[in-house]
């Protein structure tokens, strides 16, 4: 069964991951729950943290991975996408992790394709992993999601990230507040899921807020300049006078990779209310989770 | 001598405003009598009972592709598709390779027509060289060849000034300008209608005023120039609203919708399947409604497929690396009886005027009546017949449609073009 997004999981599944992530929490023991079973990670993006994650959370299950990247696969001679993923799915792989520049390419071959595949970012559409690394750091710091406030900033228009965070913390019921420059805070993002709001002033969205969620800005998907770059980190960095607004106990997270003096400060992202690193560490018990359940006998 | 003889259909034709059951003679290609107890010697009988029997169909927007994307469709392939679509005359796009910008090409449109196509096809030339937006095409001697119409359709003319001077040259050829509305730097980089679903499935948008701001700066331009100005495949609301307008001041603008436009919004969607990929988008249900509602009052003149076929190749790909466009000539009449006949939103006969007598006026061709002396161009086709669309059964080279194993209730049943049979339904003889 493959994982392309979190707007159609249900929150028992979820739950379900997130509680079978607690388990793999602090361990680096290498178990045999996926031995003799093969993982093919099929970048077309680069990406650094998410793939080895990956590979990591695989490795420590026992299964056999593979991981390609686009430049290096068919593609660059002018193969299709269906056919590249026919040519793998051949190979029999229990699971393809995928990351595609597109918005729906996994949804895509999962129409054709018998293979399970998890979506490791499609374009600017969902993150379904990242959503629940994130909400997994968020339940190791508070005991429950339900009526946090969370503050989401950045470019929201761009992000997958923020995507699915929308839709797992909606689904937990948490108060999401999307905060950007207006061209890249689309208002219909208001309507994403229940209990979504929208501000363009970082105070008001980081006013008593549990938990601040930072995003880089994505130059890469950007086909204009919609905000003055200059003025991006004025109005739209996390600085150390912001966390006074917030709870005192307030979580600072960012997906990385960090641009430190764009979206968030050095002292911020250095400080004891940043949980960025445990993220990092949360994505390999989170990934775990999910290959388990998804090439698991 | 050939003698057809269509017998006791209910025959529609609302150039003459006649709805009524009666009998209509075909001689020598043409219509020769309609009226009740007609009879011919050495006639061929067509029994039409419980059928409606109504003008040849116009399709005013099609793209055959030829010359240039055979592999897609051709003239004689995209002939025979209008034909098992209950369409007798289209108009294509130039939007080939070729475009057709010069004499040259539409003379080999309108000769490989002649040769293969069995319905009747009208060439719309460019406006522009290339339809690349800069240097007007050859429309004076495009028009001695043959079109009926100007487009630059898929590439509207963005510079006003452009189009200003293709307008008044239109005018001058006594021929209508066509526009496909969108502002490109608005729409640039789009893969579907902007609203609650493209944010949701992060998708980029092409929002509802990308079409706006440019049906108002032509409606402004064709008051200034006087040319008969026609809106392409309008899709938003306040298109229609300012169609409207411009009827309301005795302009000669008029507008086409397609079967998709009012039959499915952007929520309708399979997400990311390109087989609902076209441009204009599939709109928000409020613009659905706008479309509607404009066949309703008249803001909207005609419908037209805008039938645009990619092989599957082109299609089976990441959403938006695929090619905009979705088939329509088989569903079009099973379309608009289902949205807007059977539920009562237009009558009959309004559908009827909509796909004949007025693409027939908008081009000014000879088209879109039965009144005796006019060419035996005839469509007939019921209301209750249910049945199931199988593209692969389609005649068009493409399979590009959403409406692969829609089951319909009513559609065409046979097809007449200069008095002959250029398709009929399995079984009707």
């Amino acid at each position: 069964m493959s994982l392309l997004g979190i707007e159609n999981l249900a929150r028992p599944e979820i739950e379900a991951i997130l509680n079978r992530a607690k388990d793999f929490q602090n361990s680096t023991a290498k178990l045999d729950t996926l031995r003799n079973r093969l993982l093919v990670n099929l970048f077309f993006e680069n990406s650094t943290r998410t793939r080895t994650s990956f590979e990591i959370a695989a490795k420590r299950l026992g299964a056999d991975t593979i991981s390609i990247t686009a430049s290096a696969s068919s593609t660059s001679k002018g193969e299709s996408l269906v056919d590249t993923l026919n040519t793998l799915g051949a190979m029999r792989p229990h699971a393809i992790v995928m990351r595609h520049a597109a918005s729906g390419a996994p949804h895509f071959l999962a129409r054709y394709l018998p293979t399970p595949i998890i979506n490791a970012g499609d374009g600017t559409h969902e993150h379904p992993t990242q959503a629940l690394l994130d909400a997994r750091t968020i339940l190791d710091n508070r005991p429950s999601i339900e009526g946090l406030k969370v503050a989401i900033i950045g470019d929201i228009a761009h992000s997958r990230v923020a995507r699915s965070n929308v839709h797992l913390l909606s689904k937990f019921g948490a108060n999401v507040v999307l905060c950007g420059p207006a061209p890249l805070l689309p208002p219909q993002l208001g309507n994403l899921a229940p209990n979504v709001s929208l501000t363009y002033d970082i105070r008001e969205a980081i006013q008593d807020a549990d938990v601040i969620m930072m995003l880089r800005v994505q130059l890469e998907r950007q086909h204009e300049t919609p905000f003055p770059p200059g003025d991006y980190f004025k109005f739209y960095g996390l600085r150390p006078d912001h966390l006074l607004l917030a709870k005192p106990d307030v979580i600072v997270m960012h997906p990385g990779p960090i641009n430190r003096g764009r979206e968030i400060s050095s002292e911020v992202a250095d400080s004891k209310r940043s949980v960025i690193l445990n993220q990092v560490e949360n994505g390999i018990a989170v990934r775990m989770a999910v290959l388990e359940r998804v090439m698991g006998a | 001598m050939s003698t057809l003889l269509i017998k006791n259909g209910r025959v529609i034709d609302p150039a003459n405003g006649l709805d009524t059951v009666a009998d209509v003679l075909l001689v020598n290609g043409k219509i020769s009598a309609v009226g009740a107890n007609l009879s011919a010697a050495n006639a061929t009988e067509f029994d039409a009972t419980g059928l409606v029997v109504a003008p040849g169909f116009v399709d005013m927007h099609v793209h055959f592709r030829e010359p240039g994307f055979e592999h897609s469709e051709t003239i004689e392939s995209g002939g025979r598709a209008a034909a098992a679509g209950g369409f007798t005359s289209v108009a294509c796009m130039p939007n080939t390779m070729p475009v057709n910008d010069s004499a040259t090409v539409t003379t080999y449109i309108v000769e490989r027509a002649r040769k293969l196509s069995p319905v009747n096809v009208y060439p719309i030339g460019a406006i522009t060289k290339g339809s690349a937006g800069e240097e007007l095409a050859a429309i004076g001697s495009m028009k001695q060849a043959g079109i009926v119409a100007i487009s630059d359709d898929g590439r509207p003319v963005m510079n006003a000034r452009v189009m200003r001077r293709a307008m008044e040259t239109a005018k001058a050829f006594g021929i209508p300008l066509i526009n496909h509305c969108e502002d490109l730097h608005l729409s640039a980089g789009g893969d579907m209608h902007e609203g609650m679903e493209s944010v949701r499935l992060g998708l980029r948008g092409i929002p509802g005023c990308s079409e706006d701001v440019m049906v108002a700066r032509d409606i402004l331009l064709a008051e200034v120039t006087g040319v008969k100005y026609h809106v392409a495949h309008i899709s938003a609301r306040y298109s229609v609203a300012m169609v409207n307008f411009a009827k309301q001041r005795g302009l000669p603008v008029t507008s086409e919708v397609t079967p998709h436009h009012f039959a499915l919004a952007d929520a309708d969607m399979q997400p990311y399947d390109s087989n609902y990929r076209m441009k204009p988008p599939l709109r928000a249900c409020i613009d659905v409604e706008g479309v509607t509602e404009g066949l309703v009052n008249g803001a909207i003149d005609a419908i037209a497929t805008d039938h645009a076929p990619h092989p599957g190749s082109e299609k089976m790909q990441e959403f938006e690396r695929c090619p905009f466009g979705i088939t329509g000539l088989e569903h079009a009449i099973s379309l608009s009886l289902q949205k807007l006949v059977h539920p009562g939103l237009i009558s009959l006969g309004r559908m009827v005027e909509l796909f004949t007598v007025n693409p027939a006026r908008i081009l000014q061709i000879p088209k879109g009546t039965l009144t005796p002396g006019a060419d035996a161009d005839v469509t007939i086709f019921d209301l209750e017949r249910t049945w199931t669309f199988d593209v692969n059964k389609s005649l068009s080279k493409s399979r590009n449609t959403p409406f692969h194993d829609h089951v319909f209730q009513g559609g065409q049943v046979a097809t007449i073009v200069g008095g002959q049979f250029v398709w009929r339904l399995d079984g009707m003889i």
